[in-house]
């Protein structure tokens, strides 16, 4: 199959990243991968250079926008690196693993067990335990506010509110959070290999299954219309055009392959979505007629980290085994 | 070796460490970590501070324990540990197996059934083995009232009968005694300030298939005085005080010449899905008909794991063995089960 597709393989060029890739972003523009080593690898291929985010210690999360790169890691720390500056410390919590981060514009939220925090632009900082680890946190793209993924549930967490956080309440060990980029609905993965929605303006429920392997990567299409999913044998992409979201729809399916999805991250600007599997191949398959354009072949391990740049003309990847790329797309 | 077993090989070992409040699980760590052996442990505690050594590899867990939501009632997992394992794992290199210590009033069964529900667990690390600090003088008692300490023996692959040194030889027949009549099945160690053999606690293959008769010879011989007991280097062949627990049970069955698949499956099935609560193992070695290969099976409440493994020998007599350590279980209802199984 990969044989009979265009190919886009010489127009990538190798990074070396020499360690498990856990997140890839552009910032400023600029190629940069979080390893678990507690690196940041910052740089065009060939010139980039290595900065230690985390001394001595392994980064476990990341979150990116295009300007900043947030690290979590096994020391406790919580750092935010620009293309510029060197590594600055948000937060230590001494002891602790951080288990979660999310960003938003100059706002910063980590958790670390029970313990969710946010910062916000002017450095002040609210704190809230939740019923159980937090395992996701992600904004929401209105207002200073927090979906905070746990064991049996979402709270919906308004930092700056005296208020309790509200809970969507579900039944299962929820991992990641996703808002939608219209802010109309919010999807968590779940540890019992499935998908689970709500609609924020009713908080009805919405179930997305059939997964044979969890799901740990979520990305939205530009339009807010698709959500792209890792965790099975192809990129499973749920419609949520309509008011009812992926209800009662079936979803569609892109890059069928007998290797599982380990990474997905859609075009900024087109219907068209990065794919990286268990073997290391990448894909890019268009929504409309799922074409498929080769990026790499199967080699070297499991794709662990894809970004687009915010042009899109520029796609990075990263690979559990260390090694990592970037495409830039013909003219 | 089948390709399963050379696998898990690769992955790494996993030892789950209970005992009951002041047994002595953190004397048995710290030699864990303090010895010369050129291994690397990761030790996943459930609280910081109780352990001396200052270790990098030493990660504080808060012991969440989850229902899965899959209509299974007795399938709990530990969430906390799947975080974990899955983030040691990114590192892994570091360190060459890892130690995972309970509370003192903990259930072993939600950190083992970890290791078989979540596939991402599964797909890196292998559980290796239950191990149970008892204290030889308080043990007895706590066997009459506390549950969880009950539990701790009846899951354990390894069991270190810790302060022997405070117990007259006959307190010490009487406490094993008490565990033998729990689970006969464990390797018994007698430890003063937990000196046990690091070798005899850690990678002991106990939950792999391929290893479940290698490493237990007695296994399933217990009460069974017409095999020889060579090669024993535990305590309870002989001398030994024979006692019933009125709640916990270990029963064991054994059928001469073949088994019909078609029967036992769906009967091993039923009996862990309507029992499965009250089952803590399982374990067993089944021949079935007009098949060369041994069916090895090892199970912890509701879950499962069985594999055609090694083919029986020329001079191998071919017969069945089933074992189960459970609460309440029907002794009679599940030998008659088990032997209308025959092919």
């Amino acid at each position: 199959m990969a044989d009979a597709s265009p190919s886009l393989t010489q127009h990538v060029r190798p990074i070396d990243a020499e360690a498990h890739v856990m997140a890839a972003a552009f910032l400023a523009g600029i190629p940069t991968l979080a390893l678990v080593d507690g690196g940041v690898l910052i740089g065009e291929p060939g010139a980039a250079r290595r900065i230690e985010a985390h001394p001595g210690a392994g980064i476990l999360v990341a979150a990116a926008d295009g300007a900043t790169l947030l690290t979590g890691g096994d020391d406790g720390r919580v750092v935010a690196l620009s293309a510029s500056a060197t590594p600055v410390e948000i937060a230590h919590e001494k002891g602790r693993w951080i288990d979660a981060v999310a960003l938003r514009g100059d706002s910063f939220a980590w958790a670390a067990g029970k313990q969710a925090r946010a910062r916000d632009g002017a450095g002040n900082i609210k704190s809230f335990a939740a019923p159980t680890t937090v395992r996701g946190l992600s904004f929401l793209p209105k207002g200073y506010r927090l979906a905070l993924a746990h064991y049996n549930g979402v709270s919906m967490w308004f930092p700056n509110a005296a208020a309790e956080p509200t809970l969507l309440a579900w039944k299962g060990s929820h991992l990641d959070a996703s808002a939608s980029p219209d802010g109309r609905f919010l999807v968590t993965s779940m540890q019992e290999n499935s998908l689970h929605g709500w609609r924020l303006a009713d908080a009805r429920n919405m179930r997305m299954t059939g997964y044979p392997g969890k799901t740990r990567g979520l990305s939205w299409s530009h339009d807010g219309h698709w959500l792209a999913t890792s965790g099975a044998d192809a990129c499973i992409i749920w419609p949520f055009r309509d008011k009812d979201g992926p209800m009662g729809k079936p979803p569609r399916e892109c890059g069928v392959r007998s290797s599982k999805v380990t990474a997905v991250a859609c075009h900024p600007r087109a219907l068209v979505v990065a794919i990286g599997y268990a073997d290391g191949l990448i894909l890019l398959c268009r929504l409309a007629d799922a074409a498929e354009i080769l990026v790499r072949r199967e080699a070297g391990g499991a794709v662990s980290a894809l970004a687009w740049d915010a042009t899109g003309a520029r796609l990075l990847f990263g690979l559990e085994s260390g090694g990592a790329g970037l495409l830039t797309l013909p003219g | 070796m089948t390709e399963a077993a050379r696998h898990s090989l690769e992955k790494i070992p996993v030892t789950v460490l209970t005992g009951y409040l002041g047994a002595g699980k953190t004397t048995l760590l710290n030699r864990i970590l303090s010895e010369e052996h050129g291994r690397k442990y990761a030790v996943i505690v459930n609280e910081f501070g109780e352990i001396g050594i200052d270790n990098e590899l030493v990660v504080g867990a808060d012991e969440e324990v989850f229902e899965m939501n899959n209509g299974c009632i007795c399938c709990t997992v530990r969430g906390d540990l799947i975080r974990i394992v899955e983030g040691l794992m990114k590192r892994k290199g570091r360190f060459d197996a890892i130690i995972v210590e309970t509370t003192g009033l903990a259930d072993p069964a939600p950190v083992a059934q970890t290791f078989f529900v979540d596939q991402d667990v599964k797909d890196v690390a292998r559980l290796d083995a239950v191990v149970t600090v008892a204290d030889a003088k308080w043990l007895a008692a706590r066997l009459r009232d506390a549950p969880e300490a009950k539990n701790q023996i009846a899951f354990a692959d390894v069991i270190v009968l810790n302060k022997t040194d405070l117990v007259t030889p006959e307190q010490l027949r009487e406490v094993e005694g008490r565990i033998r009549a729990i689970n006969p099945y464990a390797k018994l160690h007698r430890a003063e300030r937990c000196n046990v053999a690091i070798t005899e606690v850690l990678e002991r293959r106990a939950f792999d298939l391929d290893r479940i008769l290698e490493i237990e010879p007695s296994f399933l011989e217990v009460d069974d005085h017409d095999h020889d007991h060579h090669g024993h280097d535990h305590h309870h062949s002989h001398g030994l005080k024979h006692y019933h627990d009125e709640h916990m049970q270990s029963i064991s069955a054994r059928l001469d010449g073949d088994v019909d698949p078609n029967k036992f499956m769906p009967w091993i099935n039923d009996l862990t899905q309507s029992q499965g609560p009250n089952i803590l193992r399982c374990k067993g070695i089944v021949a079935f008909k007009d098949d060369d290969k041994r069916f090895v099976f090892q199970g912890v409440h509701m879950m499962l794991d069985g594999e055609p493994q090694r083919a029986w020998k020329a001079d191998e007599k071919r017969e069945s063995k089933v074992v189960f350590i459970g609460r309440d279980l029907d002794e009679a209802a599940i030998r008659k089960g088990f032997l209308a199984c025959a092919a």
